[in-house]
């Protein structure tokens, strides 16, 4: 799967798309290709604060629970509710299958994450770890 | 011995090639296998399996004494008679692999034979329908059974107090670390964080958290040890304890346990021992002589209580001089006059862990174990248990990836890289293990080797039952190079196969509800062949 | 050692396989001046015989043979025998958590059958395999209250058994938990114009026992309504779960804590019983302690599963909803098979009878000149509160000296509670022991044992 080079990513398998002030955030195919088959998702509420580096969720398969990092710091404006019922979406459209979206305090910090480019070359690195 | 050779059905043969190796399956044979639905699915109005004797005083109308609390429906509570209740759960049982089956070789959960004459003196009169309230006058038996099982305890981990009150293994190490953090408090200061090697059981760190700690990972060293010297750099006015599992979860006994107890003592900080190992040192050394200050044990490992399917269990917890004013309420205390009587008036304690005494009916089953086994016979079973692990090792390193070559006790733990290069991961071979007659061992546990296989023999097995199991571990390592599909979809002789436990916990049906068809899967009449080959689990310790 | 299958030469053989030339080759890992050279200083190996004969003089110590009021969170119901014929089966009594489903079926669909009788009797969504016990259960709903309400405060009724509270603070002192504990009213049940005072926005839950520590039923909708005006979650814990075979079940409770003792569970000196919780199911993720599945297999046939595992130690390590990892899987399965004998029917007649016997005892022994029933009024199960004009310890020894164990003294636990004692009457003791322990407490001579 390619990784869209419109959006940003996290060293923690997290993309971000950004669309003015609106950060939606979600997981990556090699992060949900390790995870394996996604049972649940943990997301926040809508209204709660997330900060750039932090927990703000996990994932879980049967047997593993991966903890969720936002990327951008902000305010939650939407939760992906599809997830609740259908958690396998991000097993099978990981780049649609989008977790929350943020109100950015912060847009800048997006220039820190990774490019398509920049992440593809991380995972690489990282599965011949 | 009869060798039977069973032939899978499913293996694939390829065509102008040999047939792949299929193995040789000495053990076990299929046996009958009954179908046997939910026991709400047997139910039918009218049908019972009691009678209660007559009431000798006047019914009660129950509006009367309730008024409006009630009941009017017990809902779908079965209705079934005798005979269909023991065919029931006989049923149900042969569909149970067992330690009276075979060899339960699950690493750190020592799964021994449990003598049968415990569970006979746990059920005599006068012990099984003691109340926990009846007068001390009239209960100085079962108070002598719990002063004898603390002596024999403390005796066996060379400690100089003990609780019996813990009810698992986790309960006790709950319980371990109150007395640390009670400890310290008095003091001045209950410390901050626990240092937990990465080679720990998860209730480890799930305990210092309830406990109000935070969890300090320890790295172990490329033996598999304690490094040393990152305890010494880790440890500070900050450490309140080590938790630490001796012999460590890869069967290593820590040979510098006493510069280790040295360094966190030095701090003032405290030694915890996880007794979950304890099977490889009883008789042979004390925890309690080199340096520990705290451990629980677990009865229904060392002790041959039985695991019944997942408990109960018990955990007690043996403590130094310096903790005793710290245990749980009540204490047992021996009077001048020899009688024993329970001490409440406690006022450094931390309180009550759980009602009543603990799990009273593991204390008789224990202690029945203890008097069984005496001081050579525990020695003797230390030493099997041991010789045991060793043998298999001896017998499977030339197959298997042995990651540490460091000298084991009572548990030896592979990987399966050799096999994982054609795909065959150790859960696999777990469940082709099944398929040999065999229940499989620990598997993706302890975490610091990749693809364990974390096997502890126990001393229950005889030198033949060793032989085949170590037969059927060889046969799998050829299946894994000559015909890894057969162990991929493994097992094949269960009378269910792999279970689908992604859409066991995407939609979870905790219950059943006479609406089957809609909530539940279908019951046995309805098999579809359909349903495709699940991929494996990602794996986590099963144990 | 006759637990021990290999012989001597068995032995020689392995260690030579192995390549050393004593056992002892195998223990150099352990510093020498650790090892032990001598023998333990413990008693010597006995035989079967003398283990039993042991077992037997302890159990002749004990109160055999007596008849007995005693209640108070262990409660004395007969147990069916088919009961420890079938719990007896290696298959169940030998066997580990079943982890691998495959050859654990048995273990896992007994679990299953478990949960749904425990939602039937509850009336709760889900329920789990097992926990300890009533006590640690209790505790562990409340710390489940608190991340489900991420609120630290409790409110905890004063009727809730003593030793049950006694371990909830345990738990909770370094959780951050700060507690209210809430008084009785002259009806023995909650005071509910204290509770509402007590209940604040910051409640993660309010326990109850019901039927509580004094046997009186409490008024669980009320409560509820209380602590949920609040958003505080209501925990109910049940003592004595043969009430649930008469008493309507606590189904506007959020979660409720069970010690499932009565349900065909020894006595055995306290122990091991069968905590469990059942909760509403969108508590779930938040719920401790394992749960079983239904599923299917490659096949499309149906079997069970451990699942939502997550939550548990083994994967979640200090993030998980518990520490508990070893439950109490066979006495849970005692409690099935003991559902499953009196069912639908037998447990509602059984109950009947408990009620029948418990009025009978409460007017009985209140008749006697100078006694009082406590809580008259109010509605309860199997127990009740007795005051008398002796203290109740004066009382009991001269029980004892007919082999009758009396109500317990309550004053230690409720030093306003002076002179009562709580007793419990069940389908065990007969109207001749009730008769005779009357006229025992009324001064009365009673001929040695003319009550069994």
């Amino acid at each position: 799967m390619t990784y869209p080079n419109t959006f940003r990513y996290t060293r923690e398998h997290e993309w971000l798309q950004v669309e003015g002030a609106i950060g939606t955030v979600g997981i990556t195919d090699y992060a949900q290709n390790s995870l394996g088959d996604i049972v649940f998702v943990d997301a926040p509420k809508v209204g709660d604060t997330v900060e750039a580096g932090k927990v703000f969720g996990s994932v879980e398969s049967v047997k593993a629970v991966s903890d969720l990092y936002s990327p951008v710091s902000g305010t939650v404006t939407a939760v992906n509710q599809e997830l609740v019922t259908a958690p396998e979406k991000i097993n099978t459209e990981p780049h649609q299958a989008w977790i929350i979206k943020v109100q950015m305090s912060n847009p800048s910090e997006a220039d820190a994450l990774l490019s398509s480019a920049d992440y593809e070359k991380f995972i690489a690195e990282e599965t011949h770890a | 011995m009869v060798t039977k050779t069973v032939t899978v059905t499913n293996a694939t043969d390829s065509p102008g090639k040999q047939a792949p190796f299929v193995g040789n399956r000495s053990k076990v044979s299929s046996h009958i296998s009954q179908n046997e639905g939910l026991i709400f699915e047997k139910s039918s109005p009218g049908k019972k399996a009691y009678r209660l004797a007559p009431l000798d005083v006047p019914a009660i109308d129950p509006h009367i004494v309730l008024g409006e609390q009630v009941r009017e429906d017990l809902g779908l509570l079965p209705e079934v008679s005798e005979i269909e209740i023991i065919r029931h759960f006989t049923r149900l049982s042969t569909w149970n692999y067992a330690i009276d089956l075979g060899m339960y070789p699950l690493g750190s959960c020592t799964m021994k034979y449990n003598p049968r004459v415990n569970e006979m003196v746990a059920r005599l009169e006068g012990i099984a329908d003691a109340h926990p309230y009846q007068p001390e006058s009239l209960s100085q038996g079962a108070m002598r059974v719990m002063w004898m099982l603390q002596e024999c305890l403390k005796e066996i981990t060379g400690m100089e107090a003990i609780t019996l009150q813990p009810a698992a293994g986790a309960h006790g190490e709950f319980t371990g670390i109150l007395l640390v953090r009670a400890y310290h408090e008095s003091k001045g200061n209950p410390r901050k964080k626990i240092l937990i090697p990465d080679s720990a059981h998860g209730t480890n760190p799930a305990t210092a958290a309830i406990c109000g700690y935070q969890v300090q990972n320890l790295k172990s060293n490329s033996h598999g040890m304690v490094d040393l010297a990152e305890l010494e750099h880790l440890v500070d006015d900050e450490t309140a304890a080590l938790m630490l599992t001796n012999p460590s979860t890869i069967g290593v006994f820590e040979s510098e346990i006493h510069k280790i107890a040295d360094v966190l003592h030095s701090k003032g900080a405290l030694l915890y021992m996880d007794g979950a190992n304890m099977n490889a040192l009883v008789g042979k050394t004390r925890p309690g002589d080199f340096g520990v200050d705290v451990m629980h044990l677990n009865l229904h490992k060392t002790f041959s209580t039985p695991h019944g399917g997942g408990g109960p269990g018990s955990g007690p917890v043996a403590c130094k001089k310096i903790l005793e004013p710290f245990l749980p309420t009540p204490i047992l205390v021996e009077k001048s006059d020899n009688t024993l009587t329970f001490n409440y008036d406690r006022p450094q304690s931390v309180g009550r862990v759980r009602m009543f005494y603990g799990n009273y009916g593991m204390f008789v089953r224990a202690l029945a174990y203890i008097l069984a086994n005496g001081p050579d016979g525990l020695r003797q079973t230390t030493e099997d248990a041991v010789l045991n692990a060793n043998y298999i090792r001896a017998k499977l390193e030339d197959v298997y990836e042995l990651p540490y070559k460091t000298p084991t006790l009572h548990e030896v733990v592979f990987s399966d890289r050799r096999q994982s290069r054609n795909g065959v991961k150790t859960g696999d071979i777990a469940k082709r293990l099944i398929d040999y007659g065999f229940h499989p061992y620990t598997t993706s546990f302890p975490m610091i080797v990749a693809g364990a296989l974390m096997i502890e023999p126990t001393e229950s097995e005889s030198k033949e039952e060793l032989d085949q199991f170590i037969d059927a571990m060889r046969q799998i390592a050829r299946e894994a190079d000559e015909n890894p599909e057969i162990i991929l979809h493994a097992p094949h002789a269960t009378r269910v196969s792999r279970m689908d436990e992604v859409a066991a916990a995407r939609k979870p049906v905790l219950r059943w509800k006479p609406d089957a068809s809609s909530e539940s899967p279908a019951p046995e009449t309805a098999v579809s062949e359909k349903t495709p080959p699940l991929v494996p689990a990602t794996p986590a310790k099963e144990y | 050692m006759r637990y021990l299958p290999k012989s001597p030469s068995d032995r020689e053989a392995m260690l030579k396989e192995i390549g050393v030339s004593t056992i002892g080759d195998l223990f150099q890992s352990i510093p020498a001046e650790y090892r032990l050279t001598g023998d333990l200083n413990i008693p010597p190996q006995m035989g079967e015989q003398e283990i039993v004969n042991l077992f037997r003089s302890a159990a002749d110590r004990n109160a055999n043979g007596y008849a007995s009021f005693l209640g108070a969170g262990a409660y004395r119901h007969y147990r069916p025998v088919v009961i420890d014929a079938l719990v007896q089966r290696g298959e169940f009594l030998t066997s580990y958590t079943p982890y691998q489903a495959e050859i654990s079926q048995g273990t896992l669909q007994a679990i299953f059958e478990f949960q749904t009788m425990i939602c039937e009797l509850t009336g709760m969504e889900i329920a789990n395999a097992s926990m300890y016990d009533g006590s640690t259960g209790a505790a562990e709903s409340v710390m489940m209250a608190a991340r489900v309400t991420r609120r630290s405060h409790m409110v905890v009724a004063g009727t809730v058994h003593p030793e049950y509270r006694e371990v909830l603070r345990t738990y909770a002192q370094h959780q951050g938990l700060t507690k209210h504990r809430v008084g009785y009213g002259a009806d023995g049940r909650v005071d509910m114009k204290a509770l509402e005072a007590a209940i604040t926005d910051q409640t993660a839950c309010v326990l109850i026992q019901s039927p509580n520590f004094f046997g009186v039923i409490e008024d669980v909708a009320a409560i509820a309504d209380l602590a949920h005006a609040k958003g505080a979650l209501l925990i109910v814990s049940i003592a004595e779960a043969l009430s649930l075979g008469i008493v309507r079940p606590p189904t506007e409770a959020d979660i409720v804590s069970i010690e499932a003792q009565s349900f065909g569970v020894a006595i055995s000196y306290g122990g091991p019983y069968c905590g469990v919780l059942a909760c509403k199911e969108k508590f779930i993720r938040q719920m401790p302690g394992r749960l079983t599945g239904a599923t299917v297999d490659q096949n499309g046939r149906r079997g069970f599963v451990l699942t939502l595992s997550t939550r548990e130690q083994h994967i979640r390590r200090e993030k998980a909803t518990s520490n508990i990892c070893t439950n109490q899987a066979l006495v849970a399965l005692m409690t099935c098979i003991y559902l499953t004998i009196y069912g639908k029917a037998g447990m509602r007649e059984l109950a009947e009878q408990n009620l029948a016997k418990t009025h009978y005892a409460s007017q009985t022994l209140a008749a006697i000149p100078g006694s009082k029933l406590l809580f008259a009024n109010s509605p309860r199960f199997n127990e009740f509160v007795l005051e008398t004009a002796e203290a109740p310890e004066a009382i009991n020894a001269r029980l004892l000296q007919q082999k009758m164990i009396g109500g317990l003294p309550l004053s230690a636990w409720y030093p306003e509670l002076k002179h009562a004692s709580l007793w419990c009457a069940t389908e065990q003791n007969s109207r001749a022991q009730i008769d005779a322990a009357a006229a025992i407490i009324a001064g009365k001579h009673v001929p040695a044992l003319a009550y069994v």
